[in-house]
Formats: structure tokens, C-alpha cells, sequence
């Protein structure tokens, strides 16, 4: 029999340890098919954070190390340098690279760091339960702003790609999400094109993936994805944020 | 070959190159600035990579990715610097890496003082990090022993699988001596199957630091304790100045250890029978110089940049608290040999 779909073989069979809905499973699928798809699988190295991913490292079949907490641009700088020749992605949330790992990913992109950074935002830390997430909308509830966020009382959100875009270092930054099927197809094309960008050496490249989290926002996962069109979406517009290989092709 | 005149900080960022290490992370700070300026400019001229982070927190985790990528790996700081560091050196010892540290301390606590200093010995020889574990630290007492240690502290890190801080401080950073490069590994070096290279055609390789399960992140720890014993059973190091007659003995490392020197010509020639003890790793403690000694010695006397860090391992070796006298002077303050006499004299008395 013709086979006709199967598993990528960049992800092993370890049983993931995400909950119901939550989008940790496609991302790590589309970031698994784009290696494949690109035959760098046995060249990968991946940088896990501290977060619901910290785990990525058994679910992903290609080398990884786990990072402390936001580091991991700064660790994945050191096994680039060592091998410039491999292709170096860190995986993140929005606890570990917006909020504790702020300067490890500014200064990792300012210096144009030939490495790929994929960015969970649902806007939530997830691992520890609940709190307030630096990419937590305004008025949405956390453990740690129980009547939901106050900017006057607990900041506002930070949005990444229109920070890093400031940047000469990027070469490329895009934000998708995944929330349809259209959206899933577009994150695999980002995802897949970064790393291109990567492998011809010519810069940092940056994916930012508008997520949910069905369990601390306390909806179902449908619903979940329904906050995320009708509330994430619009704080965090979609797109491309810099795409210098565009440029240069005008 | 010849030896040259060189300052500390130079020649420790030589001695790296020396020793096979191509890549340094790491942040200025005074008093160890000329380390990363030195090898800016020299690293790549033997096909090297200098990167300034963006922080001491930033270079001690790049630190830890090149060691895992399989690199020998180098990062320098002073204390305040150092302080810093400490989440990256516990990640780097729980994943069983090699990496080496320099630390030029200066006084503190906090931001302290420029001035040389010697109070990082128990961030360095206790810990520092979270967690049970230990570092090999070495203590050189002059340019050309820095440069000596920070060559065997590749082969060490790479032998063991742990961290290894040099602790110098700013008075041998910045200190201009006579000194020669002869590296020579004395270690078996196994190839570093392990590093994270892709996998290629075999199984993927993992840098792990999550052990989830608190029965297995015991038995993690245990192998790492199984290591320490090995390390502390082979090598403990240290120098005997003038021991063989001696009743009385001094403590002391690194720069402190020179005044001490000076201090002991003046109490022999006064006819005091004293020599020095000189750790010349702190981690592991040189018990073993201790063990032969004990009985015959009527007092240690230990001497810090600080206010007395090392006494209660030395009180641990000697096995007999009663013996130990301190004199110490801390925060930048480096003693000067009248000050090590007096405090000589003052512990024997007339016991000549």
C-alpha cells in the first residue's frame, strides 16, 4: 500500500506531556517537518527553555540542550560559533524570552546571530500555573493579576517583533499564528523560510507564533482558539516584520 | 620557549590560546579587563572566536553552549562579575561539561573595590549556584603559575567533566612577570563523543539539565559525587615552604601567600622555626599536606585577603580548631610584611 502520510522522523515517539489543546504539538511538528523538508534533520541543534517546552529536547529526534531560564539565544551563540556550519534554533515562550530573557534575545539578534528563534506567545506562564506573562493582554486574568491586567498597576504587554524589527541585526521576522488551518500552513512557510535564511548564513531570523493556552485561560481549546482570533491576534497583528532577502529582491 | 615579560591578564588570555581553547565569552570588569582585550585581537588570528555578551550572565550561558557544542571554552570576570555567573557555572556542572572560569577578584561585597582581594573563596570553594556540587579551583601565586594553572584547567575540565575556576585576584591580573608557556596535557583525554555536533547518521546527542524525578536527580548527583571523590583522592595540590624543621606554619594562597613569604625570611632570621602551607587547589583542600604534619605543628596560621574564608577548612584539615590563628585585612587591602611579622610573633611569642 502507497503510504501516503506519515510522522516526520524529527520528532521521536516520546508521548507528549502538553495538555489538551494546547499548540506546543504543532509547532514542534511544523518546526520538525520544515528540518525534514529542508534534509538538515542530522545537522540540527535546538536550545530548549525553561517553560511548558522544557521537555522539547526528548520530543525532538535531532541534538538539543536544555537552557536555564531565557538563555537560551545565549547558549545557542555558543554552539553556533563552535559550528557555524549546523543549523541552531532556540525554541522559547514568552516567559523565558520576553520577560527573564529579554537581553539574551535583543543582543543575540543586535549581533545577528546566525540562528533561528521560534517564540511561543500565549500571552501566559503555563508551566508554573497561570501568572502573568509579560505578553499578557491588558484585562486578561492571571494567578498573579486575579481582575485581570492593569497596565497602570502591572506594565504592559511587550510586543517582539515590533522590537526586534528595530534591529539592524535581523534578517528576517515574521509572526504567525495557529489558530486554522491557513494560519498552520503560513507558520510552516515561515518556519521553513527562516531556516533557509539560516542555512545560507545570512542572519538571525525570528518566528513569532500567536498561541493558547486552554488550561490557564481556563476555556476549552476551541474556545481558546477563538481568544486568540478575536483578542490575540489584534494586540499581536500577523505578518512580516523584516525580510531583508524581500528587500534585496526588489 | 624564552621566556617574556607579561601582564597577568595577557598572559592568562595566552595561555588559553596555548592550551588548545578557541572561544572566550565574556563582559569587562575591572581588574580583568586586558583578558578580553588580549583576546579580542588574538583569538582570531588563530582561527578563534571572541564574543563580548551582553552580560556575565549572557557570556557564561554562551560559555555553556560552546561547551557542549564540544569547544574548549574560556570566560574571565572579577568578583561582582563572577557573582553573576553562578547560574550559568551550575548548569554547566550539572550537565557534566567542561568549561574554565578566571576570576581576578577584587574586594566586596557587592560592587566593593578595584583593589586586589581574596573573599570570592567560599562563591568559588562552597558553591555559589544552587544545588550540591563542586568545583575544581586552582590558586596560582604568581603571572607564571597562572598561566601554568589556566593550561591544566582545560585538561582537567575536560578530564572530569566540571568546571574549573582559577581564582587569582587583581594584583596578578594586573602584574607584569617573567613567564614561559609550555603546554604540555598530562591527562588521557577521551574524545568528547557526547557533544552536541548533529547527529548525522547516529543517535542524537542531549545536554540535560531537567531531571524531573527526584529519585533519579539523586543518582544524578551521586555520579557527579563519585567524580568529586576521584578528584579529590588525585588531585590535591599545594607547595611546603621551609616545613621540614618547622613547629609553626602558616596558611596562606595566592597573592597573600607572597607576602607570607617575605614575612618568614624576616621570623628565620629572628630564629623562629616556621614555614607555609601554600593550597595551591582549594577544591579540593589539600588535606593530605595536613595529615603528615599535624601532630608536630603548635599553630597554623592562616593569612587572607579576607576576613577568614579558608579557616575552617583549614581547621577541618588540621582536625584540632584550637591550633589556628587568622590575620587578615579584606575590601581592596593587600597586608604588608611588617603587618604578617607581628602577627608571626605575636601567635609563637618567644618560642624560638
Amino acid at each position: 500500500m502507497a503510504v501516503i502520510f506519515q510522522k516526520t522522523k524529527a520528532l521521536t515517539d516520546v508521548k507528549l506531556h502538553y495538555c489538551p489543546g494546547c499548540a506546543h504539538g504543532i509547532v514542534h511538528r511544523l518546526v520538525a517537518e520544515a528540518l525534514e523538508e529542508l534534509d538538515e534533520v542530522k545537522n540540527a541543534i535546538v536550545a530548549v527553555p525553561v517553560g511548558c517546552s522544557v521537555f522539547a529536547n526528548k520530543y525532538f529526534n535531532f541534538d538539543a540542550i536544555q537552557c536555564a531560564h531565557g538563555r537560551a539565544p545565549a547558549t545557542a551563540t555558543g554552539i553556533k560559533r563552535v559550528h557555524p556550519d549546523k543549523m541552531v534554533l532556540t525554541y522559547q515562550g514568552d516567559g523565558d524570552l520576553a520577560s527573564i530573557g529579554t537581553a539574551e534575545i535583543i543582543h543575540a539578534a543586535a549581533r545577528g546571530e546566525k540562528i533561528t528563534t521560534i517564540f511561543i506567545n500565549n500571552g501566559i506562564y503555563g508551566m508554573t500555573g497561570g501568572q502573568m506573562a509579560p505578553t499578557t493582554l491588558p484585562g486578561m486574568k492571571a494567578t498573579t493579576a486575579k481582575n485581570g491586567r492593569d497596565p497602570k498597576i502591572n506594565g504592559n504587554p511587550i510586543r517582539v517583533c515590533e522590537m526586534l524589527s528595530a534591529l539592524d541585526g535581523p534578517v528576517y521576522i515574521e509572526r504567525v499564528s495557529v489558530s486554522t488551518p491557513a494560519q498552520v500552513t503560513q507558520a510552516k512557510r515561515a518556519i521553513k523560510k527562516a531556516l533557509e535564511i539560516q542555512r545560507k548564513g545570512l542572519g538571525f531570523t525570528f518566528v513569532e507564533v500567536v498561541s493558547s493556552c486552554p488550561t490557564n485561560w481556563g476555556l476549552t481549546p476551541v474556545k481558546a482558539m477563538e481568544f486568540v482570533r478575536e483578542k490575540m491576534i489584534p494586540y499581536y497583528p500577523l505578518g512580516v516584520y523584516k525580510d531583508i532577502t524581500a528587500e534585496e529582491g526588489k | 620557549m624564552a621566556k617574556v615579560l607579561m601582564k597577568g591578564n595577557e598572559a592568562v588570555g595566552k595561555a588559553a590560546i596555548e592550551a588548545g581553547c578557541r572561544f572566550f565569552f565574556g563582559y569587562p570588569i575591572t581588574p580583568q579587563s586586558e583578558v578580553p582585550e588580549y583576546l579580542s585581537s588574538e583569538l582570531p588570528k588563530v582561527g578563534g572566536v571572541f564574543v563580548q555578551a551582553e552580560s556575565e550572565v549572557a557570556a557564561i550561558n554562551m560559555v555553556y553552549g560552546a561547551a557542549g557544542a564540544g569547544a574548549r571554552v574560556l570566560t574571565s570576570s572579577s568578583s561582582p562579575g563572577i557573582a553573576l555567573k553562578q547560574e550559568g557555572i551550575g548548569y554547566i556542572s550539572n550537565a557534566g561539561l567542561p568549561a574554565v572560569i578566571i576570576n581576578m577578584m577584587r574586594g566586596g561585597p557587592g560592587l566593593g573595590t578595584i583593589q586586589p582581594g581574596q573573599a570570592d573563596y567560599n562563591m568559588a570553594v562552597k558553591g555559589g549556584s544552587n544545588g550540591d556540587y563542586h568545583n575544581i579551583v586552582l590558586a596560582p601565586a604568581s603571572v607564571q603559575e597562572a598561566v601554568d594553572m589556566v593550561m591544566e584547567a582545560f585538561d582537567l575540565a575536560d578530564y572530569y567533566g566540571t568546571p574549573v575556576i582559577v581564582l587569582a585576584d587583581g594584583l596578578i591580573g594586573q602584574m607584569m612577570e617573567p613567564v614561559e608557556f609550555n603546554y604540555v596535557c598530562k591527562k588521557e583525554l577521551a574524545p568528547k563523543t557526547w557533544a552536541l555536533t548533529g547527529k548525522g547518521d547516529g543517535e542524537k546527542h542531549m545536554v540535560e539539565n531537567l531531571v524531573i524525578e527526584p529519585d533519579e536527580c539523586e543518582a544524578w548527583n551521586k555520579k557527579h559525587f563519585e567524580t568529586y571523590a576521584k578528584i579529590e583522592a588525585n588531585e590535591q595540590a599545594w607547595e611546603e615552604f621551609l616545613m621540614d624543621d618547622a613547629e609553626y606554619a602558616f596558611v596562606s594562597y595566592g597573592t597573600s601567600s607572597r607576602i607570607v613569604r617575605s614575612a618568614i625570611g624576616y621570623l628565620r632570621e629572628a630564629g623562629y622555626k616556621v614555614g607555609m602551607i601554600r593550597p595551591k587547589t582549594l577544591w579540593p583542600f589539600p588535606t593530605k599536606a595536613f595529615e603528615k604534619l599535624d601532630k608536630k605543628i603548635k599553630k597554623y596560621m592562616d593569612v587572607e585577603m579576607s576576613m577568614g574564608q579558608m579557616v575552617q577548612d583549614v581547621a577541618y584539615a588540621c582536625n584540632d580548631k584550637n591550633k589556628i590563628e587568622f590575620y587578615g585585612r579584606t575590601g581592596g587591602v593587600v597586608p604588608a610584611v611588617d603587618e604578617i611579622v607581628e602577627f608571626g610573633k605575636k601567635v609563637m611569642g618567644g618560642d624560638k
